[in-house]
Parts: C-alpha cells; sequence; structure tokens
C-alpha cells in the first residue's frame, strides 16, 4: 500500500514537471526557444527543450515518438500523415504564428510593385530585364535562398505556382547574405522573412489579383491578412500526449505568448 | 628489474605508436568506403522521388520520358504531347494535392481508401493527362499506364548541363556545371596566386634583409590561419561589390570573386613552402654561380629557382588543393547559380559549396543524399590526383640528385 502511494506520487511529479521536447523548423525555432523561455519563467517546474532541424526532421520525430511538439513552417504532407497513420497514431494541428515574405530590391530600382504572375516570370527565368515590367533596362539578378531552407519551399509554392525556380538564380547562405548583395546590386530582386527587413533595401508591393490592388509588406497588412505572401507556422502534437503538452501549448496562444511573437518578429494571430 | 620494467615501457609506447597509426589508416579507408558505397548508389536509383509513379492513360502512345522532359512538363515548358513524341494534344498536368478538384472527400475516404480507384478512374477518363502519385495509391487494376523512366546514367550524371536535385518531380542531376565551376575558380586562383606568391617567396629568401624577413614570414603565415568563413566575409563585403563596379556588371558575386579570395587563401602555403625549398639551396651552389661572375639575378633564376623547382611546384599544387577544397568562403561570394560559366565574370556553384549548402534537407539515403555523396567522391578523386603528382614531382627530384 505505501509504496503503490509512494509509485502514484512519482507518478503524478512526473506527468507534472515532465520535460518537453519541441523539434523542428529552424523558421519556428526563435519563436520557440523564446516561447519555452517565458513558460519556463512562469512554471519553475517545468522544463522544455527545443532543438531545430527542419520541418521534415521534426515531423519525423513526432512520427517516432522522440519529440512531443513538432514545429513546422508548413502543413504535414500526405506521406507525413500516411506514416502517421501506419503507426496508428492521430495528430493535432496547431497554427501558432504567421510569417510574411517580403520580395526586396535594389534602393535605387524605379519598380515598386509586381503582380504575382510577374514575380513567376522573374524567378522562374522567363522576365530577364526590368524594362519588361516597367524599370530601367536593366538585367534582372535573382537571389534566392539555398533548398535547404524552409523559405525556398514556400516561395516556390505560393509565388511560382510550383514551377521549378530558374537555374541561373543565386543562392545565398543566409539572409544576412541576401541583403547585403541586393543592397549593393542594382537589379537585385530577392525575399527575406518580413522580420529580417532593413532600410538597405526596398520592399515591392504585390499584387495577387492581376494587378488590381498592391499591398505592401508591413506587418499590419500582414495581420489583417491582405499581404497574400504569407504563411501559417504549425505546432504538431500526438492526441495521446495532448494533456502534457497543453499547459505549453495554452501559453504560446495566450496574449503573453502571441506578445512573444512579435517581438520575435513574426505576425501574431489575429484575436 | 629495472631493465625489465624499460623494456615493457618501450614495448607498451611502441605498441600504443602502432595502435594510433593503425586507427588513422583505417578511418581514413573507412571514410573513402562509405563516400563510396553512399555515392555509387546514385546510379541505381530513378531521378524521380522514391515510391512515386508518373502515369499517363492507356490510349497515350509516349512510353518513355527523360527526367528533363519530366521537368520541363511540370515547369509548362513543354505544353503538348507533340514535343516528346506523342500525339499533338495539350498536357494537363495533376499532383496528388490536385485530387480534391476533382473528387469529393468522401469519395477519396477518410484514410483515403477511396483513392486508388479515384485516381485510377481519373486517369482512364482524361486522355491527355499526367499524373505524378505515390505509387501505394496505384489501384490494383490501374486502368491507366506507367510511363517508364531510366536509371541514373553515368553520361546523365557526368554530361548533363543542369544541377538541379530538389526539383519536382524529377530531380536534374547533372555535375557539369559543378566540376567546370570547381575547376573554373581553382584556375583563377592559381593564376593569381602563383606570381604573386613565387615573388614574395624570392624576396624573402634571398632579397630581403633578416629584419625584414622576420616581421613579414610570420605575417604572411597568419594568413593562413584566418577562419575561412572571416575571407568569404571579406570577400561579399569589399571585393564583390568592387568587382561590380570595376567590370560594370549586372552582379558582383562572380568566379573572379571566388577566385581572388582562394587565391589570397592559398598564398601562404606557396610562399611558405617555396621559400623554404629557395632557402635549402645549398651556399656552395650559389657562392660558386657568384664566384662565376654571375649576378645576383642570374644566380636566382638560374641557380636558385632551378634548384627548388620541385618545391616551388609541391607549393602551387598544395595551395590549389586547398582552393579545390575550400567550402565557406567560396559559398558566400561566388553566388552559387549552377549555370555552365562562359567566362570569370559570371556567378559558378563549386562541388564543396553545393555539398555544404544542401545536405542539410537532403533526405538520408535518397538520390539527392547520394548524388552528394557522389560529389564527394569527385572532389576525393580531385584531390588525389593533385597529392599523387606532388609525390610523383618531389620523387623525381631525389633521383636527379643522385
Amino acid at each position: 500500500m505505501k509504496t503503490n502511494i509512494i509509485l502514484l506520487a512519482f507518478a503524478l511529479y512526473t506527468s507534472v514537471s515532465s520535460a518537453q521536447k519541441l523539434k523542428g523548423s529552424d523558421t519556428v525555432l526563435p519563436l520557440g526557444q523564446k516561447e519555452a523561455e517565458s513558460f519556463m519563467n512562469k512554471n519553475k517546474s517545468a522544463k522544455v527543450t527545443v532543438t531545430g532541424g527542419g520541418s521534415g526532421v521534426g515531423l519525423a520525430a513526432l512520427v517516432d515518438g522522440t519529440t512531443d511538439i513538432a514545429m513546422s513552417s508548413r502543413k504535414m504532407k500526405m506521406a507525413e500523415k500516411m506514416k502517421l497513420q501506419e503507426e496508428k497514431k492521430e495528430s493535432k494541428e496547431v497554427i501558432i504564428a504567421y510569417d510574411a515574405l517580403a520580395v526586396i530590391v535594389n534602393p535605387t530600382n524605379k519598380v515598386s510593385q509586381l503582380t504575382r504572375e510577374q514575380l513567376e516570370g522573374i524567378f522562374t527565368g522567363e522576365i530577364k530585364n526590368w524594362k519588361e515590367v516597367g524599370g530601367d533596362d536593366l538585367q534582372i539578378v535573382v537571389y534566392s535562398r539555398e533548398s535547404s531552407s524552409g523559405t525556398y519551399e514556400f516561395f516556390k509554392e505560393h509565388v511560382l505556382n510550383n514551377k521549378n525556380y530558374a537555374s541561373s538564380v543565386l543562392a545565398m547562405p543566409a539572409t544576412g547574405s541576401i541583403i547585403q548583395s541586393i543592397s549593393q546590386t542594382k537589379g537585385a530582386i530577392g525575399y527575406v522573412g518580413l522580420a529580417y527587413m532593413e532600410k538597405q533595401v526596398k520592399d515591392v508591393k504585390v499584387s495577387y489579383d492581376n494587378g488590381k490592388t498592391f499591398v505592401g509588406a508591413s506587418m499590419a497588412n500582414a495581420k489583417n491578412k491582405t499581404y497574400p505572401i504569407s504563411r501559417p507556422l504549425y505546432y504538431y502534437y500526438l492526441t495521446t500526449s495532448e494533456k502534457a503538452v497543453k499547459l505549453f501549448v495554452d501559453f504560446c496562444l495566450s496574449t503573453e505568448g502571441q506578445k512573444i511573437v512579435e517581438q520575435v518578429g513574426y505576425v501574431p494571430l489575429a484575436k | 628489474m629495472k631493465t625489465f620494467y624499460k623494456k615493457f615501457l618501450e614495448k607498451f609506447i611502441e605498441g600504443l605508436l602502432m595502435l594510433s597509426s593503425t586507427i588513422t589508416t583505417l578511418t581514413v579507408v573507412l571514410i573513402v568506403f562509405f563516400l563510396f558505397k553512399e555515392g555509387i548508389g546514385v546510379f541505381n536509383k530513378k531521378p524521380i522521388e522514391e515510391g512515386y509513379v508518373i502515369a499517363i492513360n492507356k490510349n497515350n502512345i509516349v512510353t518513355k520520358i527523360s527526367s528533363e522532359q519530366i521537368k520541363n512538363i511540370y515547369d509548362q515548358k513543354i505544353k503538348n504531347w507533340k514535343e516528346i513524341g506523342g500525339k499533338p494534344d495539350s498536357i494537363i498536368l495533376f499532383r496528388l494535392e490536385d485530387i480534391s478538384n476533382y473528387y469529393s472527400d468522401a469519395a477519396i475516404g477518410e484514410n483515403f481508401e477511396g483513392l486508388p480507384n479515384c485516381l485510377s478512374r481519373l486517369i482512364d477518363s482524361v486522355p491527355n493527362i499526367i499524373a505524378f502519385f505515390p505509387e501505394k495509391y496505384l489501384d490494383k487494376n490501374f486502368k491507366g499506364r506507367q510511363l517508364e523512366i531510366d536509371k541514373v546514367t553515368l553520361s546523365e550524371f557526368f554530361g548533363g548541363k543542369e544541377w538541379f536535385p530538389t526539383a519536382q518531380p524529377a530531380a536534374q542531376l547533372g555535375v557539369m556545371p559543378l566540376i567546370l565551376g570547381t575547376l573554373w575558380v581553382s584556375l583563377g586562383a592559381i593564376l593569381l596566386a602563383l606570381p604573386l606568391g613565387l615573388a614574395a617567396s624570392v624576396y624573402m629568401s634571398e632579397i630581403a634583409s633578416d629584419k625584414v624577413r622576420r616581421i613579414m614570414k610570420p605575417l604572411i603565415e597568419l594568413l593562413a590561419g584566418i577562419p575561412s568563413v572571416v575571407y568569404g566575409f571579406f570577400g561579399l563585403v569589399i571585393i564583390v561589390p568592387l568587382i561590380q563596379k570595376t567590370f560594370n556588371l549586372p552582379v558582383g558575386e562572380t568566379a573572379l570573386a571566388g577566385s581572388i579570395i582562394l587565391g589570397i587563401m592559398a598564398l601562404p602555403t606557396i610562399i611558405t613552402i617555396s621559400e623554404d625549398a629557395m632557402r635549402n639551396t645549398p651556399r656552395a651552389m650559389k657562392e660558386a654561380s657568384l664566384a662565376l661572375g654571375a649576378s645576383k639575378w642570374q644566380t636566382i633564376y638560374k641557380v636558385v629557382i632551378p634548384y627548388s623547382i620541385s618545391g616551388i611546384t609541391a607549393g602551387a599544387i598544395l595551395g590549389i588543393g586547398r582552393a579545390i577544397g575550400e567550402t565557406m568562403a567560396v559559398l558566400m561570394v561566388t553566388g552559387n547559380a549552377a549555370v555552365i560559366p562562359h567566362s570569370i565574370l559570371e556567378p559558378v556553384r563549386t562541388i564543396p559549396a553545393t555539398i555544404a549548402a544542401e545536405l542539410g534537407e537532403a533526405p538520408n539515403g535518397g538520390l539527392h543524399f547520394q548524388a552528394l555523396f557522389a560529389l564527394g567522391c569527385i572532389l576525393f578523386l580531385i584531390t588525389l590526383v593533385i597529392n599523387l603528382t606532388v609525390e610523383f614531382i618531389s620523387n623525381r627530384n631525389k633521383y636527379n640528385k643522385h
């Protein structure tokens, strides 16, 4: 009897202060870390560890059971859903914030707005000169991130209509180098996360309705959902572990958690 | 007792030394084995995503398709079946996500149990469709036809002009632009570094006073200790804009920028090794030359340089070796566009930069992963040839002396 009580107490203790693991997207990583930090400050007994590796890595870990929450910058793919099904597991999806991509050019560039079709033409290599989209007679130099970046896929899906990038696109290893290069190259165009926008580069207004309305990349426009190049950021967890992770997920969705979203540079959920 | 103890200690140390050299050799062999085992696997795979099929209507007369054609179809560059040997009809693209445009969720089923049937019916009803979907959704009595796709061939791999392993649905694995990019950048680097390095080493070994050399040599050797990412940063912020302005180019990230950075990085190797070789010229030979009335200059280029030529070559080749394998600095300044370069003023993508940039997201064991290992094999073979050349040259010199 006595041992049973001790066991029970032990079980309770471990379930309350159980360590939670978050793994996945490098885009969500800084947000997850900040959230975990504040969460642990509030709940002294909680222990949350956050690691990156990419959305695919996080979702694979969720299926294997090596993480409690998978952070993802994209929706779960068909193949991943099927894997979960094979293992007879069910997952739950929570949107915790939005991320917006700004299309940027050199500040000396006259062009200040582009339609999605024009962007597609530029990034797939069909439009090669700025004069074709109303600018100076200047060769377009396209910068993109390396294929290992989450933004690479996102931009391809949302802007290029799933077409492949032109092979002449310059692939940069980091967001910082894209900004550096675009600020010193006259004919340059590229994309960066809204959080990384800097004054050395100019953002371009985009239109997703064939040029009827053009929307600038700003936090306000991303918040009211008028800016089209934005994507949700997700947490995925198994329904069986819902109890364990609920406290942390609720914290991320709370007003306090959403304030952190804004601090990190992402777009908070609309209330 | 004391001698026994001493002997035992000697034996023990001997064993320890042998063990460490064995471990080192084994590690190297294992790495090479692993590299080639993974790399060769690429030729056993089809260039489309694993577990996926490409299917068409059974009345379509096209039977075979190359990965390049698949990519062009899905990029809508090929829009008509007649361009790839079919009947003239426009091509309708289908990806699995599009299924909801054709069938309701109820028909597909909550656990996708109705999906194979839907796919089969869809492909049967649309004569000009091309569909890309997972093999497991292939219906048992599938009414369409699967397109044949060849495995990656050697000629496709080495002769292909496009490197685009993340292209969907068919990966493009032509390493030609990468090999050319690597050689292009390294060649430029050596053309810049060799004259400069040689001049500096002649000056330091023959002309400079002791005092000057004692200041200069450590400074040059310091160059070798600077982390490559610092060189890359310097290149991106200083050299890239400079090249862009000087040559009035649309883009400054070029092979030339990479060559300059690599040239600077190869300098310490070239200078240190060739300077050492020149200073090893026997004093007697130099003095004999001077005694015969030769001037200082004549002595340098008739005696010192010929005597130390093997050391100079070794320095140059080791310098190239460093340039070819360098990753981070090049990744930052060459622009990394995988196109075949026509001049030194165009962006290039090198092999090491490709491996470093892409390995992070390549699924373990997949086609892309193995293709990167195959690239590693190519790089390994290039540096192996370079090392053998060094060995050959220094051996040849030994025979000459005797």
